[in-house]
Parts: structure tokens; sequence; C-alpha cells
């Protein structure tokens, strides 16, 4: 009985303690946010009991920020309606007709899943350039949405698949198109799915580094995260204006994921997790 | 409608629906994909490719100055999976396990474990360069006013302590992933070999490392592989914290950051190597794609069929 209780309080012990290790940085982060530079050099750890306002207005006076804010969104949202559109039609086809070749369409998506975006980088480098997509918004979004689109289509064909095939024929009874049948009837019911597939590719494009760093050069284009290196050099002592332009970029993903936890959750283990 | 027509109209469909997916993947990822062995084969001037170079730029990859750098680099990465995966395993199933024996709140502190995980390296790695800055930082701060001063130190900055520390930057920022994994393995787990086990007298540690441990094998092998794809692609932290060249002084540099200064030139000598660099790029992925095909191969069998 005391060994159950004594296991119990160890097990709990361990899950506070990995929340404070969780929680005291992100909130040290927001909290110094609010504190003014000086006073933060005088005293790192001191609760923001007046907050410093100025800070955020201050990032937002770099219209860097906002620009930078802008781009990361257009590329975010740009790829991820293209990911599901592509994912949605390829996902019902590939799910619910059987034709000719389709194993072997399935097999090659697949193995676009193993290809790692890094090893490929040169040749889509020169690629990119020669086709007049370097530096641009548009040729990231293709490259996000290629790399994306192999287990997004995977996802969506798995959900379609699951569906009871009654529906497809009672629908075309009822005198539906084939375009009907999958907008009108099949699309609403693979709404999971596509939740899971836009979060699997949104979060991971919003947080990308590597291939904005590589791919776009001019500063106006630049997305929020590599902004930030570069907001990073301009301010590097000015604490509570540094602290101001972390909170803003990791907020708005902090905010939809207290909201929506269970799908993140589920969105960023997707391939990872069985069910 | 008549069957020949449903047919002509599915046949239009299924061209229409996959064309343009297939058509993206081709262009933006297998071609990129299929050339890039054939890059590592050619002289190249800036990104010019100029005559046929057989082995030699992997020859000048194993030459001074780069055979030092990708040796250097190969052992960093090596180290980082060893503790990265040592590290998140452990914590990640000690986690895994305190989130199932917790019947109430669990949602709770299950959403807090994944939490650093939705945030973008350069934040995580931002935050912990203020978190640990050796005057400013609060934790050197903490470490001073409890009158531990002799465990103070420049984190980031020195060349013993760089690397560890990045370790342990990515342990924060990643372990709940490995956690949640692990909650789902023992989420899979039947209940009546718990039971049966129980009944014939088994302790609670007893059942963990006899019944469970074994049983949570699909799931360290997804982990695994996982950490072992990510320890030898390691690039976004290094970078952020600590450049392109691996500061401080080469202490955390990484084949992922010696394949991106061949690639795009560094910010010393500014010339890109680009031979040299597909060659380090294919050598990357032969080391990830063997380790990750012989790692899961062996990891499989090792887990029981139940």
């Amino acid at each position: 009985m005391i060994k159950a209780l004594s296991s119990r309080i160890f097990f709990r012990s361990i899950l506070i303690f990995n929340a404070v290790m969780v929680l005291v940085p992100v909130l040290f982060l927001i909290n110094s946010s609010l504190r003014e530079t000086n006073d933060f050099a005088r005293n790192p750890i001191k609760l923001a009991t007046s907050p410093h306002w100025a800070n955020f207005s201050s990032v937002w006076a770099n219209g860097a920020f906002a620009t930078y804010l802008k781009n990361s969104l257009i590329i975010t949202v740009g790829s991820t309606i293209l990911i599901l559109t592509l994912a949605l039609g390829a996902g019902f086809v590939l799910g619910r007709y059987t034709f000719k070749g389709q194993n072997f369409i399935m097999g090659f998506i697949l193995s676009g899943m193993l290809v790692p975006a890094k090893l490929a980088i040169l040749p889509l480098f020169i690629q990119l350039k020669w086709m007049h997509l370097l530096d641009s918004h548009l040729g990231l979004i293709l490259v996000y949405t290629s790399g994306a689109l192999p287990a997004a289509i995977f996802i969506m064909s798995g959900f379609f698949r699951s569906l009871p095939a009654d529906l497809d024929s009672a629908a075309r009874i009822d005198g539906a198109s084939e375009f009907q049948l999958l907008r009108r009837v099949l699309a609403p019911l693979v709404r999971p799915g596509l939740s899971i597939v836009a979060i699997y590719s949104a979060i991971p494009i919003w947080n990308d580094f590597f291939l904005p760093l590589v791919f776009l050069q001019t500063p106006e284009k630049k997305t929020i995260m590599q902004g930030l290196t570069v907001f990073f050099g301009e301010y590097s002592s000015q604490w509570g204006i540094i602290f101001a332009g972390l909170t803003l970029a990791a907020l708005p993903l902090i905010v939809l994921y207290l909201i929506l936890s269970e799908q993140f959750i589920k969105g960023l283990t997707a391939g990872a997790v069985k069910g | 409608m008549s069957k020949t027509g449903l047919q002509r109209e599915q046949r239009k469909f299924t061209f229409l629906l996959l064309a343009p997916g297939l058509l993206t993947i081709i262009i933006f990822t297998s071609i990129p994909a299929l050339t890039t062995l054939s890059y590592a084969f050619f002289h190249w001037k800036g990104f010019q490719r100029g005559s046929f170079a057989g082995f030699e730029n992997f020859h000048r990859l194993f030459s001074f100055p780069f055979k030092d750098q990708f040796l250097m680099a190969l052992r960093h990465n090596l180290l980082v999976f060893v503790g990265i995966f040592t590290l998140q395993t452990a914590a990640g199933i000690l986690i895994a396990y305190s989130l199932y024996r917790m019947i109430k709140g669990q949602r709770f502190f299950r959403t807090v474990t994944f939490l650093p995980v939705i945030f973008s390296l350069v934040i995580v790695g931002y935050m912990w360069q203020a978190l640990l800055d050796p005057f400013y930082g609060p934790v050197n701060n903490i470490l001073h006013s409890i009158g531990l001063d002799s465990l103070a130190r420049t984190w980031l900055g020195s060349t013993s302590t760089a690397l560890p520390t990045l370790v342990f930057i990515n342990l924060w920022r990643w372990v709940g992933f490995p956690a949640i994994i692990f909650l789902s393995g023992f989420n899979a787990i039947n209940q009546e070999y718990l039971e049966a086990a129980r009944i014939d007298g088994a302790s609670e540690g007893q059942i963990f490392r006899k019944v469970m441990f074994p049983l949570l094998a699909p799931s360290m092998t997804i982990v695994a592989i996982l950490t072992f794809i990510g320890a030898f692609e390691w690039f976004d932290l290094p970078y952020v914290l600590g450049g392109s060249s691996g500061g401080p002084a080469g202490a955390t540099d990484t084949l992922a950051l010696m394949f991106y200064r061949l690639s795009f030139g560094s910010v010393d000598s500014g010339a890109n190597e680009i031979g040299i660099g597909s060659a380090l790029g294919v050598l990357i992925f032969s080391i990830v794609g063997v380790g990750a095909a012989f790692g899961s191969k062996y990891l499989r069998s090792r887990e029981v069929d139940v």
C-alpha cells in the first residue's frame, strides 16, 4: 500500500519536474519580453510587474519583422493549401478507384517519402535557378509541396479507403457526378485526415530554417526564422527587444497549440504512430 | 449513366487528379534526387559543371584540409547520436510511463510534454542562448545565487561544453516526441498480459521490465531510426548557435554544416566546392541509408510477435 503510494508520488514528481523544465524557460521568455533592457540587465530573474509593452512596438517599428511574418504566412498557407488540394484529389483516386498501374504509382509515391530534402539541395538549387524560381516564394512553395505530398497522399488515401463503398454507388444512383461525389459526399467525411495533413505539413514549413536559408536571398523575401537570425544580430544586447521578437515569433504557434493540442500531437506524430 | 460513361469519366478524373501531384513530386523531388549522385563525379567551377572527374572529389575529401574536418564532424555526429539517443530514450520512457500510470490530469501533462516539439529550432536556440548567457543568463545567475559559482560557465562559448550543451538543448526541444511515441506504445499493450502477470504475483517493477519493456520494441525501433537520421543530418541548432563553421573553433561542427559550407561557400573562404560537397552528400546519405536499413532490420528482429 505504502509502496504503491510512494511509486505514485515518484511518477507524479517526474511529470511535475518535466513540466517545470518545459514551462519555466518559456515563461521566462514571455516575462522578459515585457521588461526594459536596463532593468533586465540589472537583474535577469524578476517578474515584469509593470509590463513594458514598448518592446513590442519597437519590434513592430522595425518594419522588416512584419515583412518576415507576412512572408512566412504566405509560404506556409500557400504550401498547405496546395498540399491539401493535391492530396485530397490523389488520395480520392488512389483510395476509391482501382485502375491499371495503381500499385506502381503508390510505390512511386511511397519512395518519395524516403528522399531527404537536404540530399537533393544542390541539384534543386541549380534547377530552380534554371526555372527562374530561385529566390521566389513560389519556388519554395513548390519544393515544400513536393516534399510533404508523398506522406500527405498516403495518409489521405488511407482515410478514403476506410469509408464504406456503398456511399459511392448510392451517390451515383442519385445522379452525382464523380466530382460531386468527391466534393459533397466524401470530402466532408475525410476532414479528420485533412486536419492531420494540414498540421503535418504546416508546422514544419513554418518552422523550417534550412530551405529558406539556401533558396531566399533578397532580404525582403526572407521568412521569420531567417529573419530572427538577422534580428538577433541587429539588437544583440537589447534584451527586451530580442525577447519581444522571439515571443512574437513563437506566440502564434503556442496559442494554436493550446487550442488544438490533440490534433497537433496526432498530426506531428503521423507516420510514426500506427492508428 | 451507362457503365462505359462512368468508366470514361473515372479515367478522365484519375488523370486529372493524379497528374498535378505526381508531376510536382517528379520535378521537385525525383529528378533532383537522381541527379545529385552524378554531381559528385564531375569537376565544378562555382555552379558551372566541368569535365568528368571520376573519384577525384572523394579523393580530395579524404585529403588535406578536408580530411581532418570530415573526421572531426563525423566524430561529433556519432557523439551527438549516442548522447541524444541515450538521454531521449531514457527520459522519454520515464515520462511516457509516468503519463501512462496517471489516470487523472494526464491531458495537461501530455500537452506540456509535447509543447517544445512545436517550436522552431531557431526560437529554441536563441531562447537557450539567452538563458545560458554567461553574464545575463538566469542559469548562471541562479548558480551564483545558490553558491555554486564553480558550476557556472560560458556554456556555449567554450569548446569543452558547447557540444554537450547543444545536445541538452536538443533534448529539451525533442524529448516530448519519443515520450508520446512510447506512450502510445504503452497504450497498445494488451491489458490481459499485465493482468496475467499480476495474478502470477509479479511486482510492478517486474511487470515493467519483463512484460512491458519488451513489448515496447516497435516504438523503440521508430525512435532509434528517427534519432539516427536526425543526428546525422543535424544542422539547424549548431548553425543557429555556432554559425556555419560550428563555433566555437569547430567544436560543434557536423557533417551537414560541412556539406553546407562546401556547397554554398563559407563565410571565411567564400568559394564553394560543389564536387567535394556532393561527394560528402553521397557519403552522408550512404551513412544514413545503410545505418537506417541495417538498424531497422536488427531492431525489427527483436520485436516480439504477439
